[in-house]
């Protein structure tokens, strides 16, 4: 059974930009096991002729057609931006680098 | 601060290069990615997004299926294996040029892999062997205000532009590129051109390097000659011309080298190219940050092509610029180095275009390669941006073919053509251009020459038919340039003998 620790919340709970306190940590921690555990046990049911499966419907190739479609106005876009500048999206300094 | 390097003999005496080269292509669809927002370049800041490239919560992707089948006709130009089911995934990552905070990519499940390209570096032929190409979106553009520079470092807030975001990618990359030895710059180099010419006569981006619709990053290692190991990697981001691609490889097998002799090790990270010094940087370190947690995106339903459209789609591709390319060198009679440089050049197609107008391969290649090539350059545009077309490259030839223009004399015409002064007959007509026949002036001018410059008269009356030049000159000047050199010197002799 998959135990996920203390240290993993920490780590998943930075790349996700949550902060969580200490007291926070020793409380999800246990949870997030148990809730890992439960997920788990639908494996135990499945034989080895249930693939993994990624979507609920047998769908494929749900295509578009390459037309434009109205979008918003630049007004729409931006309204709700807590800051705008020259039309564009204004955001604090960005630590570390681009990707 | 200034990086160490070791001299490129010295790189190669005691090292192997690997390389991997990945290359994303913008596709030139209509629409974005996952929505019908248009992709045009240059429109005002965010006036081509909707909820669904804004991220906004309810939104809903559906996939462009022209970008489907551009990914499709890519990897089978590239000889890969078309997937026959492949899902689209998250690669999760907080930065405001994504707003959705995750990248609609695709991981272990690439829509084309396994295939390579041959390329063609001083006439040997180098495979290079493709890994994977799948389907991405682009991101938004950032500008960062308050910084000197308009970098990262020291700006105090950045603007976000959200247009780009959700325009399909292509991002192709290769498997390591191993025993280029010397010449692995002109390998890497020779790679994206060839990429790009095959993209282009695919006829699925406008691969203007200049506007990122083609981008490369260079992967470099070392490992002690011969010792058939791979060294630590440093990525160089956003190469974004054949030449800096080249130039980064350089660069970056000197640094390494010099860090490997002084006993260091190579630190895993991004470099930043430098395009005005030729240098690269560090930028981030690559670490456990780097921790994208893909999954399956639950939006999208995965893509299936059946192999009846992969065969349909086989049937459309375009000649293979390489075989093209041997074929038209044969059709032109151009020696291997004329073809080199009319390739290095970019202007294959032009030159095609211009022979099937009607203008001879020498002619068309000494228009498009010399004259031309020097004013796009001056002009700083690409030579297919210039404003010449081949039509008319080929109508001031047919003039000076038929006797009423010479070279120097075409050469103002092609002023009047950037000008727009309209065709080149107009130019000709409107400039007063046309070589004078009146052989009655020319006559007359031939003799003031002589008349002029007698001791040179004399040279020539001894048998120096050198010194004719000088007369050439002379009459040429008072025709304004505008006589047949050749019927000159005839007429220069004849008086003089």
């Amino acid at each position: 059974m998959p135990e996920i620790t203390r240290d993993e919340v920490a780590h998943l709970a930075n790349l996700a930009r949550i902060d969580l306190s200490d007291a926070e940590l020793d409380h999800l921690a246990p949870q997030l096991s148990v809730i890992l555990e439960s997920v788990a046990s639908i494996s135990g049911v499945a034989g080895d002729d249930v693939p993994p499966t990624s979507h609920a419907l047998p769908l494929t190739n749900v295509f578009r057609d390459d037309v434009v479609v109205p979008g918003l106005t630049p007004e729409q876009a931006l309204s709700g931006a807590p800051e705008v500048e020259e039309q564009r999206f204004s955001v604090p300094r960005i630590l570390g680098d681009e990707q | 601060m200034t990086d160490t390097l070791v001299a490129f003999d010295d790189v190669l005496a005691s090292y192997d290069p690997a390389m991997g080269l990945e290359v994303h292509v913008e596709l030139n669809t209509v629409t974005k990615m996952f929505c019908g927002c248009p992709t045009e370049f240059g429109a005002e800041p965010n006036t081509q997004v909707c909820p669904t490239c804004l991220g906004l919560p309810g939104a809903m992707p559906v996939v462009n299926g022209k970008a489907v089948e551009s990914a499709i006709r890519i990897g089978l130009a590239l000889n890969c294996d078309i997937a026959e089911w492949c899902r689209f995934a998250r690669k999760n990552y907080f930065y405001p040029d994504m707003p959705k905070n995750f990248q609609t990519s695709q991981y272990d499940e690439p829509i084309a892999f396994e295939g390579f390209m041959d390329v063609d570096v001083d006439g040997e032929t180098f495979r290079v062997e493709i890994e994977r190409a799948h389907m991405e979106e682009d991101t938004g553009k950032a500008t960062h205000v308050g910084g000197a520079t308009g970098r990262i470092h020291g700006a105090d807030h950045s603007l976000i532009d959200y247009n780009r975001a959700g325009i399909p990618l292509i991002e192709i990359v290769t498997k390591p590129i191993l025993g280029a030895g010397a010449k692995a710059p002109d390998v890497a180099r020779a790679y994206v051109s060839q990429l790009r010419d095959l993209i282009v006569a695919l006829g699925v981006s406008e691969a203007r390097m200049d506007q990122g619709n083609l981008r490369a990053d260079v992967n470099l290692s070392l490992s002690p000659k011969g010792s058939g190991t791979l060294g630590t990697r440093s990525e160089t981001k956003n190469v974004n011309s054949f030449r800096s691609v080249e130039r980064a490889v350089r660069y970056e097998m000197s640094r390494h080298a010099a860090v490997l002799d002084a006993g260091e090790k190579v630190l895993q990270e991004t470099r930043h190219w430098h395009e005005d010094t030729g240098v690269t940087t560090s930028g981030r370190e690559k670490s456990d940050a780097e921790d994208y947690r893909y999954f399956p995106e639950p939006d999208l339903v995965p893509v299936a092509p059946s192999r009846e459209w992969v065969e349909e789609l086989r049937g459309t591709l375009p000649e293979n610029p390489v075989a093209k390319r041997a074929r038209l060198q044969g059709d032109w009679g151009y020696t291997d180095l004329e073809m080199r440089d009319v390739v290095a050049a970019g202007v294959v197609g032009l030159i095609e275009e211009t022979v099937a107008a009607g203008a001879s391969p020498q002619a068309a290649r000494k228009w498009w390669l010399s004259e031309l090539g020097r004013r796009a350059n001056d002009a700083g545009v690409d030579i297919t941006d210039l404003g010449v077309a081949p039509a008319q490259v080929a109508a001031v030839q047919a003039l000076v073919d038929g006797g009423s223009l010479n070279d120097k004399l075409a050469r103002q015409v092609f002023d009047g053509l950037l000008a727009g002064e309209g065709t080149p007959e107009e130019v000709v007509a409107a400039r007063g251009l046309a070589i004078v026949s009146d052989e009655g002036a020319l006559s007359a001018a031939v003799d003031g020459a002589i008349a002029a410059n007698p001791d040179v008269a004399d040279k020539i009356r001894d048998g120096k038919v050198a010194a004719a030049g000088a007369l050439i000159g002379a009459v040429m000047k008072e025709m304004r340039g505008q006589a047949d050199a050749g019927r000159v010197r005839e007429l220069i002799l004849e008086k003089l003998s």
